[in-house]
């Protein structure tokens, strides 16, 4: 199908590729010499990224090297910053209520990730029948994203009222009694996981836009082959999707370990009822606004970045084997 | 190979395309009637499921205050009291609110994805020596929890005199986002390198390439580029919170927590789903109408 086109996998960590057809390596001996087209392709590739580098000085690096300074010293955000060392780490590691929230988080992300990666796929995958009104039920799917957090958390919060809510509504015929979701320590997680995949239409939007990217050719010519259909999602679909499926999974988890508005909105700030939905999110921001321990604070957020980045990495390693960026590949 | 015969034809009607394929799986067999009413009905079954927050939005817009507070509620409005939307829009400068929304969320639009495609374009389909080690650091930085830049950030735009304008909430787009830069990179890595070599090769410019070439095809993922900047922009909470406490300045989403200041363990529920269903209005027609840019992806002739 792909007759002149050589495969090329493309996976992060190979510098080794160069771009148009380049003299003999006779000059790449040493690791630092570079050969002209790599010179002109660094000097290109610096140029087009030159928007996200000064992006990432003034509000990546200015900021957080501000916040580490912070994270070893006590400050209110009025008097000048007191140097404390490492008394806001150590703090930290024997703070409970951390303990606390680094649970609630975890609960949360491990339902929470892999329940939407899964919603979003099968929202995506309807999103991309071939029906007349598909223009419709792209717009349904995509609107509960639409409602701003604010307005959907007291939605939730009506739909969930243990007396009147339209959820007890719904389950009192099958027998069930009146549950308080939002009430329990371990419901109210629940709950918010619940919540979050309504708002699963942006990550299936993600998916979509990778299943347009799929060549139909390829379905057709596995139906030639008399692929099933069942097959065709294994080895085509799947496969041509994992590029985006990792994009989700690592977006999904930096999403979970930050959860935040949604609880804070239902809780009122107050992480529910026995802090079963303090976040450390939540948590972070009461010792930052509510309390105004901008140093703790900062030392909480520099732990959540690097435990993030931790994650990621680790992701990102692991997936080498399965993502595959190589269309023709296939 | 000639650009011109390379390009990806989009010159083809693709509605009429789109139209033939109705009732069809992606391997162009068609679908027996069986599968295709079981499909539909599981489809309407979703999206019922998904079009209830929506409903019990509206719903509740038009019911007075007794008819909310009776139990149990009532599915179906047993007066239609439109009082609520006036007072939505009469309980704050509502026009003044949603221009500066607009204002807000076309700019931010624009230059997101002009910028992320370009910084994305630089990741993805140009091979510079240690770009992927450089691009570890994009996905580090979408693990940056918001408060970490939060007070610096604040600091910084009060420092320029900006707090109380557009501009910190407007400004920060020029600069493409670590979220939106991986999301393009991931469909621009699937673009043959050998394809850009090729046109490399006849001479074209990287700008050439980047608009003739991998637009085309990056266009349902710049369609979601742009879908998501919008509706970030617009219900953005956070940033207007922070930077905009003129009122002058203020946008819808913090016009929504007018129903709730009286009492903050209270809200006017009615009249606060009035307002927020003339918030989402604008966003669900703009998504309805940008939604078939989805259609074709990539059509494996234009990488023959």
């Amino acid at each position: 199908m792909t007759g002149t086109t050589t495969t090329t996998t493309r996976d992060p960590g190979s510098d080794d590729r160069a771009v148009a057809p380049d003299p003999p390596p006779a000059a790449a001996t040493g690791r630092k010499k570079l050969t002209k087209t790599q010179r002109r392709n660094l000097r290109l590739g610096l140029m087009f990224i030159s928007p996200w580098i000064l992006g990432l000085l003034v509000f990546v690096v200015y900021p957080v090297t501000y916040s580490i300074i912070l994270s070893f010293t006590r400050y209110s955000g009025l008097l000048t910053p007191e140097w404390v060392g490492f008394q806001n780490y150590v703090s930290a590691f024997l703070d409970p209520l951390v303990s606390t929230a680094v649970g609630n988080t975890a609960f949360y992300a491990v339902l929470a990730v892999p329940i939407g990666l899964l919603v979003a796929l099968v929202l995506a995958l309807a999103m991309n029948r071939n029906v007349r009104e598909v223009a419709l039920f792209r717009t349904i799917f995509y609107m509960p994203s639409l409602i701003p957090a604010f307005a959907m958390s007291f939605i939730f919060i009506v739909f969930l009222n243990p007396q009147f809510g339209f959820f007890n509504q719904l389950i009192r015929p099958f027998g069930g009694a009146d549950v308080n979701l939002l009430g329990d320590p371990t419901g109210i997680k629940i709950a918010i996981v619940l919540m979050a995949q309504l708002g699963a239409g942006n990550a299936a939007l993600i998916f979509l836009a990778g299943l347009r990217n799929v060549p139909r050719t390829l379905y057709e010519a596995a139906r030639v082959d008399g692929a099933s259909r069942g097959r065709q999602f294994l080895s085509i679909t799947l496969p041509l999707l994992s590029p985006v499926i990792l994009f989700n999974l690592i977006t999904g988890v930096s999403g979970a370990l930050q959860v935040f508005t949604e609880a804070f909105i239902v809780t009122n700030g107050t992480g529910g009822p026995d802090s079963g939905a303090l976040f450390y999110m939540m948590y972070l921001y009461r010792n930052a606004f509510g309390f105004a321990e901008l140093g703790y604070a900062s030392a909480l957020a520099v732990l959540l970045f690097l435990v993030g980045m931790g994650l990621a990495l680790l992701i990102f390693f692991l997936s080498r084997r399965f993502v595959n960026y190589d269309v023709n590949a296939a | 190979m000639a650009l011109s015969n390379n390009a990806p034809s989009y010159q083809v009607d693709e509605k009429a395309a789109d139209r033939a394929d109705y009732g069809r799986h992606q391997d162009g067999s068609r679908a027996s009637w069986q599968s295709a009413v079981v499909s539909r009905i599981t489809m309407i079954l979703m999206a019922l499921l998904f079009l209830l927050p929506l409903y019990w939005m509206i719903l509740s817009s038009v019911k007075s205050d007794e008819e909310l507070a009776q139990f149990p509620p009532t599915f179906w409005p047993e007066t239609w009291d439109f009082s609520n939307y006036v007072d939505a829009v009469t309980a704050m400068p509502f026009l003044q609110f949603f221009a500066n929304s607009a204002i807000i969320t076309i700019s931010v639009v624009v230059l997101a994805v002009l910028s992320n495609f370009i910084v994305a374009y630089g990741f993805a389909c140009i091979d510079w020596p240690g770009r992927n080690k450089v691009f570890y650091l994009v996905i580090a930085t979408l693990f940056l929890p918001f408060p970490v830049t939060l007070i610096p950030m604040f600091d910084m735009w009060a420092r320029l005199g900006l707090v109380n304008t557009l501009f910190p909430l407007i400004l920060p787009a020029m600069f493409a986002s670590a979220f939106f830069t991986f999301l393009l990179r991931q469909f621009l890595l699937q673009i043959p390198i050998d394809m850009l070599n090729a046109a490399r090769v006849d001479g074209a410019t990287e700008w050439r390439i980047l608009w003739k070439l991998v637009f085309p095809t990056a266009r349902p993922a710049l369609t979601a580029v742009a879908i998501f900047s919008a509706v970030g922009a617009w219900n953005d909470f956070m940033g207007p919170l922070i930077y905009l406490q003129d009122q002058r300045v203020q946008t819808l989403s913090i016009g929504l927590q007018t129903f709730r200041s009286v009492n903050a363990q209270d809200v006017s529920f009615n009249q606060l789903m009035a307002a927020s269903v003339l918030v989402i209005l604008p966003l669900v027609v703009l998504f309805f109408v940008f939604q078939r840019y989805f259609i074709r992806g990539i059509t494996l002739g234009g990488f023959k």
